[in-house]
């Protein structure tokens, strides 16, 4: 029978957390529930909802730093930050309603375009409040975009899938939006033609917003985004060093919206799977092969070696034999059936360092009750 | 548990024993870290000088039972390489190899000895490494990796942690784990940076490095006073703007700068206010205009524009020097690293202004505008009775003007043994239990760095109740899709 729940402080959040774990009852903390990623195992027998923990507590936009509740979803925060000509620089696919809430974003580590200058969420991430499973509260970090004091537990919940306990408040640091943004497009039909490209790009000091890769069967492009005063002008040196590569068709987009959004929308399939691929950044053009072989759509970092593949859920087997050696793989969205072994997150970590992992899993979550196996290696 | 000299024969056998130290002249170099005010003399100090030799000086002292620290250059100004008596310090100069440039994924490996200039030396002309202490000339990466590190540069560029992408380290229980940013797990790699020596000493680490920027505009603009030159740091931030480095000075700090350097920064400002600009030329030049323009907005007396390397390096050379040069005004001082959030800098140096009058010592500022790091220097003279205790205690009444602004204890120094018992100003023990979990995941015998960040000693229990295997683990991952 499972329990829902959805305090309205974090005083509460901790106690319905503590009650579980006293009375050993698995728990499963939920967003916006855009995503069901993560090993598929048994229904939770507890449900803490975050939808009444949804305040905006502090946006001091001469810090540029905001405080914010996890259930608060990211859109709304993004539009109270940009009539401010800020932003937080996370910009994963929110859903089909843009129901994805910070808290959700944070414990999964999602992140969309602007990853390629600002970092992964972790690197946003300035403070975090958490609740454990035996009822404790617990703060780190702080709200200054500068501080070493203490131990950075933030970077540990980040990511973690709701197994270490529940994410309550981040304190995130913010960025100005850019002036003006324009983005360079250039299509490619060779993976290393792409690659050579992107990879060039990368290494030149253009301050790019953000550079990813589209690809699908055998020929896509590359997307940079120029931001800033001049944004125009470096998006014309863009375009040239494209041109000079070899790189056909050209193009500046202005406005540069809806480009993105499809970016973004590529992470995700609701119908087939999507998986996940770190590999280094000089093995792009083998990933694109890849993809080629298994007939899947990606989308990509074009400058980081991180591309999302949608394929066919027959084809994965077809993609991980094609994929280059020490790509790390993670299966984001699948049907069902597929999701039920850890699997999911590829090949395992190294053995000390999941032992590691467990091991700080069995400190911060003693009863084992928060979302027992959806994570890495069982935990 | 051995005794002290079995355990000192079992490390010569490791690294050699000329690499092992334990006459108290050969140990008088490792007894303090930079904040020579702390000073301990340890069991031995033993310079490895592989990993393989960490490796096992750690097993060693785990199979005794006996405590150490890491030591990088010892440039720390919080005391965290500060040796443990009666234990180890195992000193990682002599891990120095660059071990791979690997530009193409714009990544560096090298072993934790490996100063932080060296770094971007090694990926000149066309990359940097961005995170610079300003001890960046002899300064270890597996110290900046501990402290997480920042520098000038890190209002725009991050810190440490922002940079370190794999690391290999080794567990007190000298087991050597293998950390990647990109595999699937928690991120160990992030609580680890920053851990000051206490979760386990790192034998390896990878770089992120960025690509040189095209263009560099420098300047100083000269005000009456901090709260004239914090109008103008203000007016920049709001204009969308993130400088690679926004650096104050007060009329103390530049006086004792210029009599040091003789730079040519303006004897007669109450506040000098240094910014960098770094990125595409275009860019530069667009937002170079406008900084001049709201420097001026803000009643700037006088702007010095650096038209060459020459005068940018001379620039730099004046902030650089500041805390160096503060002996020409006091034969001592404290210098605290605290955080507020910027916008608080007007009242909190006024807080501080009247604290300095209040106890009849000076205080120079020189400070990290941008992200709001403070580095108040309390001027005393250890000559005159009861004058550094004042100093002592004022410098803790400025640390927690900082917490109650909202800010930190430390932006950068580390908490260390200096700063642990502000500890509790900003944490709450619940927080700190949640500290000693983590510790306690890496650490449960207390071996790594003991009495370093946490205010008070604490124990590892076991893990309570028995441990339940899960059915995922049983299975395995033997199923593949």
């Amino acid at each position: 029978m499972l329990t829902r729940v959805q305090p309205a402080s974090f005083a509460a959040a901790a106690e319905a957390l503590r009650e579980a774990g006293a009375a050993r009852r698995s728990v499963r903390i939920r967003g916006g529930a855009s995503k069901a990623w993560g090993v598929l195992g048994a229904a939770p027998e507890v449900e803490i909802g975050t939808a009444r923990l949804n305040r905006i507590l502090e946006h001091n936009e001469g810090d540029l730093t905001a405080v914010l509740e996890a259930g608060v979803p990211l859109g709304c925060a993004q539009q109270q930050f940009a009539a401010s000509g800020q932003m937080l620089a996370l910009d994963p696919f929110l859903g089909q309603s843009h129901e994805a809430t910070i808290g959700g974003v944070i414990a999964t580590a999602d992140a969309g375009p602007l990853r390629h200058r600002y970092g992964a969420p972790r690197d946003l991430i300035l403070g975090m409040t958490v609740a454990l499973s035996d009822g404790t509260l617990a703060r780190s970090g702080g709200k200054v975009i500068k501080n070493v004091a203490g131990y950075d537990i933030g970077k540990l919940f980040c990511g973690s899938f709701g197994t270490l306990g529940m994410i309550l408040s981040v304190s995130v640091r913010l960025h100005p939006l850019p002036a003006r943004t324009v983005t360079a497009l250039g299509v490619a039909d060779d993976p290393a033609l792409a690659a050579a490209t992107a990879g060039a790009l990368a290494r030149a000091p253009l301050e790019l917003e953000a550079l990813d890769v589209a690809w699908r069967g055998g020929r896509g492009g590359l997307l940079a985004r120029c931001g800033g005063l001049q944004a125009r002008a470096r998006a014309e040196r863009v375009g040239a060093l494209m041109r000079a590569s070899g790189l056909q068709g050209i193009e500046l987009v202005e406005p540069d919206t809806e480009l993105w959004a499809r970016q973004r929308a590529g992470q995700r399939s609701s119908q087939r799977a999507l998986l996940r691929v770190a590999a280094r950044p000089s093995a792009l053009a083998e990933v694109l092969a890849a993809a080629d072989v298994a007939a899947a759509t990606v989308v990509g970092r074009a400058g980081l070696g991180l591309c999302f593949l949608e394929l066919d859920p027959e084809a994965l087997n077809r993609l991980t034999d094609a994929l280059p050696a020490g790509a790390q793989r993670v299966l984001l969205d699948a049907p069902a059936a597929l999701r039920g072994s850890a699997a999911v997150w590829g090949d395992p970590a190294g053995g000390e360092a999941l032992e590691l992992m467990r091991r700080v899993k069995a400190r911060f979550d003693p009863a084992r009750v928060c979302n027992p196996g959806v994570f890495v290696g069982g935990i | 548990m051995e005794s002290g000299a079995e355990l000192v024969a079992r490390l010569r056998g490791i690294c050699g024993a000329d690499h092992v130290l334990t006459h108290p002249d050969a140990l008088a170099t490792y007894r303090s870290d930079g904040l020579a005010q702390y000073r301990q003399t340890p069991l031995a100090a033993v310079l490895p000088g592989a990993a393989a030799e960490v490796q096992a000086v750690v097993r060693a002292c785990f199979e005794a039972g006996v405590p150490w620290v890491a030591r990088g250059s010892g440039t720390g100004l919080s005391g965290g390489a500060l040796p443990v008596a009666d234990g180890v310090l195992i000193v990682l100069a002599r891990l120095r190899r660059i071990l791979a440039v690997e530009l193409e994924d714009s990544r560096v490996v090298v072993e934790p000895g490996v100063t932080n200039l060296a770094v971007s030396k090694a990926v000149a002309p066309t990359h940097f490494y961005p995170p610079d202490p300003s001890s960046q000339i002899v300064c270890s990466i597996g110290g900046n990796v501990a402290e997480n590190s920042g520098g000038a540069h890190c209002f725009k560029y991050g810190f440490t942690t922002n940079y370190v992408t794999g690391l290999e380290i080794v567990l007190s229980d000298g087991t050597t784990v293998e950390l990647d940013r990109d595999a699937p797990g928690y991120d160990l790699l992030g609580a680890f940076v920053g851990s000051e020596g206490t979760l386990g000493v790192a034998t390896k680490v990878a770089l992120r490095v960025v690509p040189r920027p095209e263009d560099v505009r420098t300047l100083v603009a000269f005000f009456e006073d901090t709260s004239a030159a914090g109008t103008a740091v203000s007016a920049i931030v709001a204009a969308g703007m993130v400088p690679g480095a926004i650096e104050m000075m007060d009329r103390l700090s530049i006086q004792a700068a210029e009599a040091a350097t003789g730079a040519g920064y303006r004897l007669d400002a109450g506040a000098a206010l240094l910014v960098e600009l770094d990125g595409p030329r275009d860019e530069c030049q667009a937002r170079l205009a406008e900084v001049l323009e709201l420097c001026t907005n803000a009643r700037a007396t006088h702007v010095w524009k650096a038209e060459d390397a020459a005068q940018r390096d001379l620039i730099w050379k004046a902030r650089k020097a500041a805390f160096a040069a503060m002996g020409r005004i006091a034969p001592a001082y404290y210098v605290q690293d605290g955080v507020i959030p910027r916008t608080r800098l007007p009242e909190v140096l006024r807080r501080i202004d009247e604290l300095s009058a209040a106890y009849q010592l000076q205080v120079a500022n020189v400070f990290h505008a941008g992200d709001g790091n403070l580095h108040p220097l309390v001027c005393y003279d250890a000559a005159r009775e009861g004058e550094p205790e004042r100093a002592e205690e004022l410098a803790g009444l400025i640390v927690k003007t900082c917490v109650d602004a909202g800010g930190s204890i430390t932006g950068e120094h580390g908490v260390g043994v200096d700063k642990k018992a502000y500890m509790p100003a900003m944490f709450s023990e619940p927080d700190l239990e949640a500290f000693q979990r983590l510790r306690c995941a890496f650490d449960p015998h207390g071996l790594a760095n003991p009495g370093k960040v946490m205010p008070t000693p604490r124990l590892c229990g076991e893990v309570p109740g028995p441990y339940r295997q899960h059915p995922l683990e049983r299975a395995g991952t033997a199923t593949r899709f």
